[in-house]
């Protein structure tokens, strides 16, 4: 498909303004030359061409309501409709972030509402609803951490995190000066008590977990973990990706996490945006209320109100509040379930998992053969041993068949990983035929391998070239 | 609201091919003492109309001005009618991170060409996919300079956003980095004088902001000539997209990374996001930034298509070596940023102007008032300071009148007392100017 630069035509434009009304003044007498640009290279394009480009482009995206989304760790479940509409209420979306707070009791009522919620199914003391993602989340949880301690006196300069975990976790704990130190998995692909022992010095500041882990398995230990990080002083850190796994069931707090970041875009149904935006809420116990970041909401009997009176705040991790909007479509969706509603779309996620689990682990390499949680993770070893098809090649195959591939090659611990991830949102119906449609590709895998390797035989762009891209980087069009 | 789609039988013979029988068997990996044996305490579930009906009343209780004099790193522009088509199609929005490039080359060549236009935009080679917002990028860029150069001192110029700064230093303090302020001088610029001073050589990178916090633009080329004597890296700021529709580029005068928010661009205020964050750099940057990059490439038939592409620069290849931990940015927001760029073309250009008529009537109308006096020199885009005998007076009377009134700079800089920061955009009519002038007489 043509760029819009390569369907821009000089003269035209999409949009026009409107005359000046006031007592017009030179621009070069209130604004020296000198700081005015000569040229303007942006692409100038008629309306209905420019719709037409960007639904072009639309056609080749594929999003959940398209079909079934099974990416492992992202939680791809169904995003209602009420809640794009909620938060597309003018009341919503015109309120300036520096309007008084008098203006913005309903924003406040709201944000503040879903911090206690958020208290409530995760059993944490405070949350703050300021970061932006999952990773920004994670950033604030480890600079909260590095200010406990630093408060405390104490130089602890390591940080913990398991060799399954998310590459974010590493790179959260280096964003924040501390040396990161792998943790080796047990053969039941949890933490390996032993290890842990030996690790968890009194210089180790805190243990990043994911519970359930990226294999989709609860961590059987984790009473015995929490025990030996806060034995040694440490902290222990929840990294919420997997939420979906455990709402209603159990609470983070009740287990011993000191912190936990969440990802509203995957656990609470707000729509990710083809990347972003997404929402990262921390939510700390009591030890870490005042390391928070500001401003934070108080109640009083006026009403709600912003504060930045918190001496031992880490302070701000971005401009004004959070992403608001995408807070309020997750508020809209607890509303909605309510606490037995979230019960059973966790019930249900976890329900999909093992049924995929057990219709596909004769045809895939189950590597970790129990129960999983709300994803369940095979290796495509047996396909590479048998005709050399690769994960990548099975995953391209099944786009053929109407479906976004699994999340491959992660975790790293699992050679040729294929992460399934449902969601509660799928129905029976669904989930067989992809289980069909990952049968059918077993058998191609023996019979055809080639059909494989040339997939996807059925998108307009093929396999990219992916070398060339990053030997040569275009990202820039250098063109007209 | 239930949206889960399994009847009763699809669960039973879902339980009975797994070999379950109740569907606490899977939890079994919990320990029971963690089990919850009540449900958390939350109210009630709703019906789809119940909820439409709650969230009606929680946005009604918030008041909208009539009329915005407010800027200050969030604006009140007007959104053409395409971005919202675009954007609500469910094929962009219910869409994650393209990974898989085959069936994701609506956004990737989308965002190929947001990239592009916002390096055109900055005068830079190169930009990235997107950053939280502005006030992260600003701070990624600093903690990128310091790690690239090994050096341990910011400097920020005052005279950048406040929040900008307390961002800064947030993310500063985390990775032990000295942050400077530098003064402005009476123009309202940075105090070249000051920053050589502070300009020693363990400075990483120096961060202005143009249009900086008081409207005022500032002059980038002496800046970046001095910032680079010493071997560190200009950040060059902005909180105003739209300015960038006349204004010379940062890039093009020097800098080194050109930083800032985009909400301007088609992103309605949303009470403070999501928004958009801005990183565009020079070249040599290419293999440094933070974020994701769609990069031009071919499929095996020849035909061009977009993938993500120098991922060893990120978390999930690099892990703790990554340049940074950004993982999800804000594509959407990127996306209507682009639409919005294409849709003004050049008209980008037309509206900037509008903005500057707009702001020199409403500072030429406000002065007006009997003891308003203008308080920096240099020239300005569409936000400008003024001193005024009762600053807080002043907008209440505004707020009576269902207006929002002028930033109010005390709080964030006790010497600035008694001065307030007004915003002009092409929302305000003459008519609404006059009113707002009578209102203060």
């Amino acid at each position: 498909m043509d760029l819009i630069f390569e369907k821009s035509k000089q003269g035209r434009s999409a949009v026009d303004i409107q005359p000046n009304d006031v007592p017009a003044v030179a621009i070069e007498a209130v604004i020296d030359k000198k700081y005015l640009r000569n040229e303007l290279d942006l692409p100038e394009i008629a309306e209905v061409d420019l719709i037409r480009h960007y639904t072009n482009l639309s056609r080749r995206n594929f999003g959940v309501d398209l079909g079934f989304y099974p990416l492992g760790s992202c939680t791809m479940k169904y995003n209602p409709k009420i809640n794009e509409n909620a938060a597309a209420l003018p009341g919503f979306t015109s309120l300036h972030p520096y309007a008084a707070d008098g203006l913005a009791q309903g924003n406040l009522q709201l944000l503040y509402e879903m911090q206690k919620y958020l208290c409530e199914i995760f059993g944490m003391a405070e949350f703050t609803l300021q970061p932006a993602a999952g990773a920004h989340g994670e950033l604030t949880g480890v600079m909260m951490i590095k200010k406990y301690f630093a408060k405390k006196g104490e130089k602890r300069h390591r940080i913990l995190i398991p060799d399954a975990a998310h590459g974010t976790n590493p790179a959260s704990g280096a964003l924040c000066g501390f040396e990161t130190v792998m943790l080796p998995s047990n053969a039941e692909g949890g933490v390996d008590i032993d290890h842990l022992k030996s690790l968890m010095t009194a210089d180790t500041a805190a243990l990043m977990l994911t519970n359930p882990n990226t294999l989709g398995l609860f961590e059987r230990n984790i009473e015995e973990v929490a025990r030996i990080v806060h034995g040694k002083g440490g902290l222990l850190y929840g990294d919420g990706a997997n939420a979906n796994a455990y709402l209603g069931i159990a609470r983070p707090g009740d287990i011993g996490f000191d912190v936990i970041q969440l990802n509203l875009h995957k656990t609470f149904s707000t729509p990710h945006g083809g990347g972003g935006p997404g929402s990262g809420p921390v939510g700390v116990g009591k030890a870490l209320v005042d390391f928070l970041p500001v401003p934070r909401i108080t109640k009083m009997e006026a009403g709600y109100f912003w504060s930045d009176d918190f001496p031992d705040s880490i302070g701000r991790m971005r401009a004004f509040y959070g992403n608001f909007n995408v807070i309020v479509k997750a508020y809209t969706y607890i509303r909605s379930l309510g606490a037995e509603g979230l019960k059973r779309a966790t019930e249900m996620a976890v329900l999909n998992a093992n049924y995929i689990k057990e219709k596909l682990k004769s045809y895939f390499e189950l590597p970790y053969d129990r129960i999983c949680m709300h994803e369940c993770v095979f290796s495509g070893k047996r396909q590479v041993a048998e005709s050399g098809v690769h994960t990548t090649d099975i995953a391209k195959r099944l786009i053929d068949f109407g479906y976004h591939p699994p999340t491959i090659y992660f975790p790293l611990i699992v050679p040729e990983a294929i992460m399934i991830e449902p969601t509660e949102t799928e129905s029976k119906e669904t989930l067989d035929a992809f289980c069909t449609a990952m049968i059918a590709i077993a058998g191609e895998a023996k019979a055809n391998p080639q059909q494989l390797k040339n997939a996807p035989l059925s998108t307009a762009i093929n396999r990219l070239d992916e070398v060339t891209a990053a030997r040569k980087p275009d990202v820039c069009w250098k063109g007209n | 609201m239930d949206y889960t789609p399994h009847t009763a039988a699809d669960i039973a013979q879902m339980k009975e091919f797994i070999g379950i029988a109740s569907l606490e068997e899977l939890f079994a990996d919990i320990p029971e003492k963690f089990r919850l044996k009540h449900l958390p305490d939350l109210p009630a579930a709703l019906s789809e109309q119940e909820t439409m009906t709650l969230l009606n009343v929680i946005s009604g209780k918030n008041q909208i001005p009539r009329l915005t004099l407010t800027g200050a790193g969030a604006y009140r522009h007007f959104i053409p009618a395409v971005v919202g088509h675009i954007t609500a199609r469910s094929e962009f929005y219910t869409a994650y991170t393209p990974y898989q490039a085959e069936i994701s080359q609506g956004i990737l060549q989308a965002i190929y060409e947001y990239q592009t236009m916002i390096a055109r935009l900055t005068g830079t080679q190169i930009a990235n996919a997107s950053m939280y917002d502005g006030a992260s990028a600003m701070a990624e860029a600093a903690v990128l300079s310091a790690k690239t150069l090994n050096r341990n001192k910011i400097i920020t110029a005052r005279s950048v956003h406040p929040a900008y700064r307390s961002v800064v230093r947030t993310y500063s303090w985390a990775n032990g980095y000295e942050v400077v302020e530098i003064p402005f001088n009476k123009s309202g610029q940075v105090d070249l004088t000051a920053l050589q001073k502070e300009l020693t050589q363990n400075v990483a990178a120096v961060l202005v902001q143009s249009p900086n916090f008081f409207g005022v633009i500032e002059d980038i080329a002496p800046v970046a000539d001095t910032v680079h004597e010493q071997g560190a890296f200009l950040v060059a700021g902005f909180t105003e997209g739209t300015a960038l529709g006349i204004l010379k580029p940062a890039g093009e005068a020097g800098a080194d990374f050109v930083v800032g928010e985009g909400q301007s661009f088609g992103n309605p205020l949303n009470y403070g996001g999501p928004y958009l964050g801005i990183l565009a750099a020079q070249e040599k940057f290419l293999r440094r930034i933070p974020g994701r990059l769609v990069g031009a490439t071919v499929d095996k038939n020849g035909n061009r298509g977009f993938v993500l592409t120098l991922q060893t620069r990120e978390q999930h290849i690099r892990r703790e070596k990554a340049t940074s931990n950004i993982c999800s940015n804000e594509a959407l927001c990127a996306l209507a940023a682009g639409i919005y760029l294409a849709a003004l073309g050049k008209n980008l250009q037309k509206l900037a102007l509008l903005n500057v008529q707009k702001a020199q009537y409403l500072k030429s109308q406000l002065l007006k008032t009997a003891g308003w006096q203008e308080l920096f020199t240099a020239p300005v885009y569409n936000e400008f300071t003024l001193k005024c005998p009762d600053p807080r007076k002043a907008n209440e009377k505004l707020l009576q009148e269902g207006i929002s009134g002028g930033y109010e700079l005390q709080n964030d800089y006790p010497e600035l007392a008694n001065t307030l920061l007004f915003c002009a955009t092409e929302m305000l009519t003459k008519e609404d100017i006059d009113s707002v002038a009578a209102i203060l007489k």
